[in-house]
C-alpha cells in the first residue's frame, strides 16, 4: 500500500519534471579559447528561467577547448541530463565533434561558433545544426571591403593550425580572389605556441601590403606582437575572434591600430541611434554590465545571449505542438528555429531559412580599430 | 632566404634552445639521482612566470597557497614520525622550516602590495615561493616510493603533473600573462636587430650551467649527487642519506623551472598549461643525451630548439610533427649504438 502511494507520488513528480525544457550547454570555460568561453558562461546565468509558461533550466558544463571532452558533454548531456537543445560549443573544432551526436539523437544544437562549416554546404546531418556567430565569410567580406578601399593590393595570412584558422583561410581566400586582392603568404601557428617568428619572417619576406591574422583569443595578440617587434608598417586585420577585453589586456600597446569586424554590440554605444540593431544590442550590453561590472562585456557572451533569443522565440512555438522531452517536441523546436524571421538580437537581425541557419545579414557586423586599448568604430 | 632571416631564426630558436637545454638539465639531474622522470619540470616553469605575473600584477600569487599546504603535510608527516621516535629537537627546526617560513612569506604578502617592490626583488620573491614546492613534492609524492621501479616512478610524475595543472588554473585562471621585458636594448648584428632580452636569456642560461657544473665538481653537496647517480647503495654505505639526495635534486629541478620561467615570461605569453609543451621538448632534448649525459642534453636541446625555428619558416603547420619526430631517429640510433645491461632490481 504505501508502495503504491510512493509509486504514484513519484510518477506525478517525474512527469512535472518532464515538462521543464532542459537546454544543456557545453562551452570552452578553461583552455586556449577560454576568453571566449567565460563571458558566453556568464550569459548564461542572465537568461530567463521561464519561458512560454514552461521552466526552463541551463545545464552547463566546460569542455576546455578539447574537442574530445565536448563529444562527451553532448553524450552526458543528452542521456543523462535528456535535454531538449544543446547549446555549444564556443570553438569550430569542438562544434564539428558535437555535431554528430546531436545529429544522431535528433537534439536540434546552436552552435556560437565562427567557421560557416558548423552550417554549411546545408545537408542530412546540418539540418539540426544552428549558428548564432557570424560566418567567417560575412566577416572576410567586410575585411575585403575595407582592404580595397584602403588599396591594398597584396595580402598575407597567418592563422590558427586548425579548422578555425583553415576556414577563415578558404573564406578569405575566396573573396579576395573574387576582388582581385592576392595572397602572397600563407602560414600557420599552433594556438599553445610560445614563438612564431619563423612564420612571421616568411610573412614579411613576403613584403605584403596587409596581413591578416586568423586567429581567436589571446592566443591572436602573439603574431601582431611579433610584427611590431620585427618592425612591420603595413596594415594588419584581426578576425572577430579577438573581440573581448583580454585579447586587449594581453596585447597592450602592441595591437593598436588593429582592424577588425565585429559584431555590433561590441560598440554598441558608438552605433547611430538610427542602427537597426542598436536597441537589442543595448540591451543585452546592459544586463550583463549591471551583473559583471562596467566594460566587462564581451562579443562572445553576446553569441550566447543570441541562443538564448532564439529559444525564447522557438520554444512557444514548439510548445503547441508537443511537450518537452519528447522526440517531437525536438522536432518541433528545430522546426520553430528554421523558421524564425526578423528576430532583432544582440549581434544582428535573425533570418533563418532551410539552406541559411545562421541567418544574419549586412547589419550584423560593422569594422572597428583598437585605439587607446578600446575598440572605436570606423565610419 | 636571406642571410638576416637565417640570423634572426638562428636567433630565436638558440634563445628557445637555451630554455630547452634548461630543462633537458634538469630532467637529466633528476633522472640519474632518483630515478623519476620528472614530467612535472614543465609546471615549475609555468609557476615560476606566473608567480611573478602575479606579483606584477599587485595580487597575491596562488602559490602561496600551495607551499602553506604541502609545508603543512610534511610537517605532519614528519612531526608524527620524530615524536614517535621521540626525538624532540628535530621537532622545532622541522616546524619552523615547513610551517614558520611559508606563513612569514604569506603575511609579508598580504600586509605589503608586491607592485611596490622593485623588479628584482618580485624575482627573488618568485624564486622563494616556487623553489621550495620541489623537496616538499619529493618528501609527499616520492620518498615512500624510492625503491619503486621507473614505471611505478612516472605513473606518480604524471599524477603530480595533472594535479599542477589543476591547481595552476585554480591559482592563476585561463588566462595567460606577460611580465615586462627586463631590458628594452636592441642591437645590430649584420643587418639583423638583435634583442637585448635575448641575449640576457642566453648569457643567464649560460652562467647557470656553468654554475651546476662547479656545483658538481667542487662543492661536496654536487659529489654526493653524483654518486647517489652512479650507485645508490654504494652511496648509502658511504653516509651519503637517498632523502637527501632525492630532496637536493629536486629542489635543483624547482629552481632551475622556475628561474626558466621567469626568463621566458617577458618573450612569451605564458598560459597555465603552457608548462608542459616547453617541458616536453626539454625531455626531447634530454633524451637525445639519453638521460645520461648532461653536454649531450643541453646540445640536443638546443638543436631541438633551432629545428623548430627553421621547420617554423619552413613548414609551419607540421612545426611540432617536426620537433618531436626528431625522436624516433635518435632512439634509433641510440638502441642500436649502446650495449644493453641488465639492472639488477634494487
Amino acid at each position: 500500500m504505501f508502495k503504491k502511494l510512493t509509486l504514484a507520488v513519484l510518477a506525478t513528480l517525474s512527469t512535472a519534471v518532464l515538462a521543464d525544457v532542459n537546454v544543456g550547454v557545453s562551452v570552452s570555460a578553461t583552455g586556449p579559447a577560454a576568453s571566449l568561453g567565460i563571458p558566453e558562461k556568464n550569459t548564461f546565468a542572465l537568461l530567463p528561467t521561464t519561458i512560454g509558461g514552461q521552466k526552463v533550466n541551463y545545464i552547463v558544463l566546460d569542455d576546455a577547448t578539447d574537442p574530445t571532452a565536448a563529444t562527451k558533454n553532448i553524450k552526458k548531456l543528452i542521456s543523462e541530463n535528456k535535454v531538449d537543445v544543446v547549446i555549444g560549443s564556443s570553438t569550430t573544432p569542438n562544434s564539428l565533434a558535437m555535431m554528430d551526436v546531436a545529429v544522431d539523437n535528433e537534439t536540434p544544437m546552436i552552435s556560437m561558433a565562427g567557421s560557416a562549416i558548423v552550417v554549411e554546404p546545408m545537408d542530412a546531418k546540418r539540418q539540426w545544426v544552428f549558428k548564432t556567430a557570424q560566418n567567417d565569410a560575412h566577416m572576410a567580406t567586410a575585411i575585403v571591403q575595407h582592404m580595397t578601399d584602403k588599396n591594398v593590393q597584396s595580402v598575407a595570412f597567418i592563422g590558427f593550425a586548425d579548422a578555425y584558422g583553415e576556414g577563415w583561410y578558404k573564406e578569405f581566400a575566396k573573396i579576395a580572389e573574387a576582388r582581385k586582392l592576392k595572397i602572397v603568404a600563407s602560414e600557420r601557428y599552433q594556438r599553445n605556441d610560445t614563438s612564431v617568428t619563423g612564420q612571421i619572417l616568411k610573412v614579411m619576406a613576403a613584403k605584403p601590403d596587409a596581413i591578416l591574422i586568423g586567429g581567436a583569443g589571446t592566443p591572436a595578440a602573439l603574431p601582431q606582437k611579433a610584427l611590431k617587434e620585427k618592425g612591420y608598417k603595413g596594415l594588419i586585420y584581426q578576425t572577430h575572434g579577438v573581440a573581448n577585453n583580454d585579447f586587449l589586456r594581453v596585447g597592450g600597446k602592441d595591437v593598436e591600430g588593429a582592424f577588425l569586424p565585429v559584431g555590433p554590440m561590441v560598440v554598441a554605444n558608438q552605433l547611430p541611434a538610427d542602427y537597426p540593431v542598436k536597441k537589442s544590442a543595448l540591451e543585452y550590453v546592459t544586463k550583463y554590465e549591471a551583473m559583471y561590472g562596467k566594460g566587462s562585456v564581451s562579443s562572445f557572451g553576446g553569441h550566447a545571449w543570441d541562443a538564448g533569443v532564439l529559444l525564447q522565440s522557438a520554444i512557444p512555438v514548439a510548445l503547441k505542438k508537443a511537450k518537452p522531452g519528447t522526440v517531437e517536441f525536438r522536432h518541433a523546436l528545430r522546426e520553430a528555429i528554421e523558421n524564425t524571421k526578423n528576430l532583432p538580437a544582440a549581434h544582428g537581425i535573425f533570418n533563418m531559412t532551410p539552406n541559411d541557419h545562421q541567418g544574419y545579414d549586412q547589419r550584423a557586423r560593422v569594422m572597428v580599430t583598437i585605439e587607446n586599448n578600446a575598440w572605436k568604430l570606423v565610419k | 632566404m636571406d642571410l638576416q632571416i637565417l640570423l634572426l631564426l638562428g636567433q630565436d630558436g638558440i634563445t628557445n634552445g637555451a630554455i630547452y637545454a634548461l630543462l633537458a638539465l634538469a630532467l637529466v639531474l633528476v633522472f640519474t639521482v632518483t630515478r623519476v622522470i620528472f614530467i612535472p619540470q614543465g609546471e615549475f616553469v609555468a609557476y615560476g612566470a606566473l608567480t611573478l605575473a602575479s606579483l606584477q600584477a599587485g595580487k597575491v600569487p596562488g602559490t602561496v597557497w600551495l607551499l602553506l599546504a604541502l609545508g603543512t603535510t610534511v610537517a605532519v608527516l614528519d612531526g608524527v614520525r620524530l615524536v614517535r621516535e621521540g626525538r624532540f629537537a628535530k621537532l622545532t627546526p622541522l616546524l619552523i622550516l615547513n610551517i614558520g617560513l611559508p606563513l612569514l612569506a604569506a603575511a609579508g604578502l598580504f600586509a605589503m602590495p608586491p607592485t611596490q617592490l622593485p623588479l628584482w626583488a618580485q624575482v627573488v620573491v618568485s624564486m622563494l615561493l616556487v623553489v621550495p614546492l620541489g623537496p616538499m613534492i619529493y618528501r609527499v609524492a616520492y620518498q615512500p616510493l624510492a625503491g619503486a621501479s621507473v614505471l611505478v616512478l612516472l605513473i606518480v610524475s604524471v599524477a603530480i603533473h595533472v594535479a599542477l595543472i589543476g591547481l595552476g588554473l585554480l591559482f592563476f585562471g585561463a588566462e595567460g600573462s606577460r611580465t615586462p621585458s627586463f631590458t628594452d636594448l636592441s642591437f645590430e648584428l649584420a643587418g639583423a636587430p638583435l634583442q637585448g632580452q635575448t641575449i640576457l636569456v642566453v648569457v643567464a642560461s649560460a652562467s647557470l650551467i656553468i654554475g651546476l657544473y662547479f656545483f658538481f665538481e667542487r662543492t661536496i653537496y654536487g659529489k654526493a649527487l653524483r654518486a647517489t647517480a652512479m650507485n645508490r647503495t654504494g652511496a648509502r654505505l658511504m653516509g651519503i642519506p637517498p632523502t637527501l639526495a632525492g630532496k637536493l635534486c629536486l629542489t635543483l629541478a624547482a629552481a632551475i623551472g622556475a628561474f626558466s620561467g621567469i626568463l621566458i615570461a617577458p618573450i612569451t605569453t605564458i598560459y597555465y598549461d603552457s608548462g608542459f609543451l616547453i617541458g616536453l621538448k626539454g625531455f626531447v632534448g634530454a633524451i637525445i643525451g639519453g638521460l645520461a649525459s648532461y653536454p649531450v642534453a643541453a646540445l640536443g636541446a638546443v638543436l631541438v630548439g633551432l629545428l623548430e625555428s627553421y621547420s617554423s619558416f619552413y613548414a609551419s603547420a607540421f612545426k611540432e610533427v617536426i620537433v618531436f619526430t626528431l625522436i624516433i631517429p635518435v632512439l634509433l640510433w641510440r638502441s642500436l649504438t649502446s650495449t644493453h645491461i641488465e639492472e639488477e632490481e634494487e
